[in-house]
């Protein structure tokens, strides 16, 4: 039966890059990071190793938007809000982790000092267990895509006016997050971590853990996204993104499959979220900005949608060239992006894996 | 600030300086009463001299050495009291220090001072100054002042003032004719003497002993009330007008686009951002001309056609190669808003830049205190009017009209009669964009003209095609009127960005109800 599953998701060479890709993970770049020495060319510093961390969870987004797009052909421009969420409600345990050690030596995080208030506002009850707050990483994007998506999907909103209202839903939260009484930080949001789960946050040891987690996480999501794609469920789901009508008139309640594929994807954008802050180190509304869920669709679209791979080199490729040249020629990142977005969608309607294929 | 200004203005203009020299001993020797009784006597001359003298003591012009007072300016000194030029300047001067009393008693001396000068601006600034910090022994001042008062406008807010002292001075018959007088005004702050007649002390008996004024004080107050309530609400009918027109301009061009070809245009904002650069360099062709107030006749043809040029371009460029895939276009379009972005970046810098209006739309009409209608906002409604007017004789009058009217509401069935489809897209697609910079146009008259100018316009402008739907004028109309209000009506009640957050959550629920937008062309599709 396992065997049946393994051959259905991918077959030998898929496997064995997997597992090529999970030893890079997992054995070489910790070797590379903790056990090379600083001096030696092998050695890969914290930067490329948070980087890459970072990529990582923008990668496992990908994939979720993907499952939705790719499958379900629901283009959200809101997914940067389900990945804020994420990051928002396990930095809260983040901030409470800080403890005492914040500028102003209060037990109460430095912003909430700082605004005077003397307790903590009911969106941070029980925020110091970490337990709760990994619930809420899951269940908060998760609550909010079911309802969303109950209401859209039922009056059968979609294509354009779809994306449309996810980016006002998007828009609409980045503005209530900017407000201080919110109870989020504001503009600033969180930062300043110290600690996770007792444990200081800026040693070798636990970057490389996150990093670790966070890619069993993306090989974990795009084995879930491969099986369930691969399932009699995903056939469903591509049979409603080429012909919605046909299916409702076969029998099917459509609004089902699309609602828990869209919830599900919600729920792996706050997972990545959750990973992205304490990798990342810093959380605040512009997170949710329109623009941030935008380039998350292209990260799909550069890879090839409904490849589910793909999104993950899209989301490689394009962050790859932005950290380049944010570095190389800042000016230029802007024109090089809206580059993409042109010729990505006239030229490579299947993305780079429509290119190898066409290759292979 | 402006008021020191102008009335520093007619100073220089005035001749020179002759004043009682013991006065102005005290002023430069004494201690701080003295300082105040010489501040009342300067003001009780009333003559030019005298408002230079008091206007060198507030910039800390003033100083003293020996037995003499000097106005000490950059240019060279003069003997304060003489008006004499001295030079070269005697050792051991001193400033004349004056604290925090007596520069407030300075200010409101200065603007009593004022009110007599001919020249009907300053004299409007001093009223405005006097309401509220006049003093008693101005009243005279302010009498004399009346007088002569020739315009409305300056002397109804004299009249005020000179009510306000009254009241606490003058007999029963003229406190009673200060509170009618009050009743009359439009200025918040004169709620606040009516009320303070009608406080109660701790013991609950009226600080106003009188009953008679404190009956028409309540009267005064209940007309006044009514008055600024009537006022409050005009002015926020104003901004929500002012707002829906600016919403409306924002969104007709992508309320054709949209309607048309069924794209969400991403660089729509762009193409409004493109309209107001492009009014920026027309703007500064004029800047040294004479000609500067009449360069808006220039910029609102010239940022409709790049802005149309650059519209047209992008659908033959790209829009044309995505038909069928919308959300590709969508992304293709944000991609084209993002490299407009740069461009703009790249050739006018980063900052915003400076539009100036041309002097027939600086200022406004005043309706109430604190309520001015700019005349800024007043032309660019009627400038929306205008352009909806024209819109609509374009599609309703036209032969491209009519072919854009006829695609919109069934593609292939126009095509299939004869219609050239493609071109009506480029014409439409130009059209649109045309308008859009139109509305950067107007909208840099009155926000910030910046390379993120488009980005705060997109999402509101897609609301208001989403929430009017598709293929009528009058759902964009309705629509961008409609938020305007909603916008504007929560905003007094909850502040601007709960409002805004209540108007977006309410687009997702009542596109969740209808779909189509609050106008839709009726239809059997399914899939619409």
């Amino acid at each position: 039966m396992a065997g049946g599953i393994s051959r259905r998701l991918y077959g030998p060479r898929g496997w064995a890059i997997l597992a090529l890709c999970s030893i890079a993970i997992f054995v070489v770049m910790p070797l590379l990071n903790l056990a090379v020495p600083a001096h030696s060319p092998f050695h890969v510093s914290a930067y490329w190793v948070t980087l890459f961390g970072k990529i990582m969870c923008y990668a496992i987004v990908a994939v979720a938007l993907d499952l939705v797009w790719g499958y379900a052909g629901i283009l959200s421009l809101g997914h940067g809000l389900f990945f804020a969420l994420g990051g928002y409600a396990f930095g809260m345990y983040l901030m409470r982790q800080i403890g005492s050690d914040g500028q102003y030596r209060q037990p109460m995080p430095d912003f909430m000092v700082f605004l005077d208030w003397k307790e903590f506002p009911w969106q941070w009850w029980n925020s110091d267990s970490f337990l709760w707050c990994a619930m809420l990483v899951v269940v908060v994007p998760g609550l909010l895509a079911y309802v969303f998506g109950y209401f859209a999907f039922r009056s059968r909103v979609k294509g354009v006016y779809l994306s449309i209202i996810t980016q006002a839903l998007t828009f609409a939260a980045m503005l209530l997050f900017f407000r201080n009484a919110t109870g989020f930080g504001g503009n600033n949001g969180f930062t300043d971590f110290r600690r996770i789960l007792d444990i200081p946050i800026a040693t070798p040891q636990t970057r490389m853990a996150l990093f670790a987690i966070t890619g069993a996480t993306l090989i974990g999501t795009l084995l879930l996204a491969r099986w369930l794609t691969t399932s009699r469920f995903g056939r469903v789901l591509a049979a409603i993104r080429d012909a919605e009508q046909r299916v409702m008139f076969c029998g099917y309640d459509t609004v089902h499959y699309k609602l828990f594929v869209w919830t599900l994807s919600a729920v792996i954008c706050g997972i990545a979220g959750a990973l992205y802050v304490p990798q990342v180190g810093i959380i605040n509304p512009g997170e949710m900005s329109p623009a941030n869920s935008i380039e998350i669709a292209i990260w799909v679209a550069v890879g090839g949608r409904g490849t589910l791979v793909g999104p993950i080199l899209g989301a490689g490729l394009v962050n790859g060239a932005k950290s380049f040249f944010t570095q190389a020629f800042p000016e230029y990142w802007l024109f090089a992006l809206g580059l993409i977005f042109i010729l990505v969608t006239l030229f490579l309607p299947h993305g780079v894996m429509g290119l190898l294929k066409k290759r292979a | 600030m402006r008021i020191l200004l102008i009335g520093l203005s007619w100073l220089v203009a005035s001749g020179a300086l002759a004043l009682d020299a013991a006065t102005v001993n005290k002023l430069g020797f004494g201690d701080g009463d003295e300082k105040i009784a010489a501040i009342a006597a300067l003001v009780a001359e009333g003559d030019p001299a005298a408002a230079a003298l008091l206007q060198a003591a507030m910039d800390g012009e003033l100083q003293v050495a020996g037995k003499r007072v000097l106005i000490v300016k950059r240019e060279g000194a003069v003997d304060a009291a003489t008006g004499a030029k001295v030079s070269p300047l005697p050792e051991g001067r001193e400033d004349v220090i004056f604290n925090n009393r007596l520069r407030r008693e300075l200010g409101g001396a200065l603007a009593a001072l004022w009110l007599i000068s001919p020249d009907r601006a300053v004299r409007l600034a001093a009223a405005k100054e006097l309401t509220g910090n006049a003093d008693e022994a101005m009243l005279p001042l302010i009498k004399k002042a009346l007088a002569k008062e020739t315009d409305a406008g300056v002397k109804q807010l004299l009249e005020l003032t000179q009510a306000s002292l009254e009241l606490k001075t003058g007999a029963k018959e003229s406190r009673l004719g200060a509170v009618r007088t009050l009743g009359q005004s439009t200025n918040p702050n004169t709620k606040m003497l009516l009320l303070a007649i009608l406080e109660k002390n701790k013991e609950g008996v009226f600080t106003e002993p009188d009953e008679d004024i404190r009956i028409e004080a309540q009267k005064s107050l209940r007309e006044l009330e009514a008055r600024l309530a009537w006022g409050e609400r005009a002015g926020v009918l104003f901004t929500s007008v002012s707002l829906g027109s600016v919403l409306l301009l924002a969104a007709l061009g992508l309320a054709i686009t949209y309607g048309l070809m069924g794209v969400i245009n991403m660089a729509h904002g762009e193409l409004i951002m493109v309209g107001a650069y492009t009014t920026y360099v027309v703007q500064n062709l004029f800047k040294r001309t004479e000609f500067f107030d009449w360069y808006p006749l220039a910029a609102v043809p010239a940022s409709f056609l790049v802005a149309a040029a650059v519209g047209m371009a992008l659908e033959r460029l790209v829009i044309r190669w995505l038909y069928g895939r919308p959300l590709e276009t969508l992304l293709a379009t944000w991609g084209i808003s993002l490299m407009l972005i740069q461009t703009v970046r790249t050739i006018f810098g980063a900052a915003n830049v400076q539009v100036e209006n041309p002097a027939f739309m600086s200022g406004g009409i005043e309706l109430f205190t604190g309520v001015v209608m700019p005349w800024s906002r007043i032309y660019i409604i009627a400038f929306a009017a205008l352009v909806l007017f024209l819109m609509y004789c374009l599609l309703t009058k036209t032969r491209l009209g009519l072919f854009v009217r006829g695609v919109t509401q069934n593609r292939a069935m126009a095509s299939c009669v004869g219609v050239p489809t493609a071109r009506v897209d480029t014409w439409a697609f130009g059209l649109g964009s045309g308008i859009a910079g139109l509305a950067g146009c107007a909208l840099s008259q009155i926000d910030n003209v910046g390379p993120n100018l488009g980005q705060n316009y997109i999402v509101d402008s897609f609301m208001v095609v989403v929430l009017g739907g598709v293929g009528q004028l009058a759902g964009t109309v309705y629509a961008a009127l409609g938020l305007g209000f909603a916008n504007k009506l929560l905003e007094a009640w909850q502040g601007a960005v709960l409002a805004k957050i209540a108007v977006l959550v309410f687009i997702i629920f009542f596109i969740q109800k209808r779909p189509q937008g609050m106008f839709a062309l009726k239809g059997r599709a399914l899939d619409a």
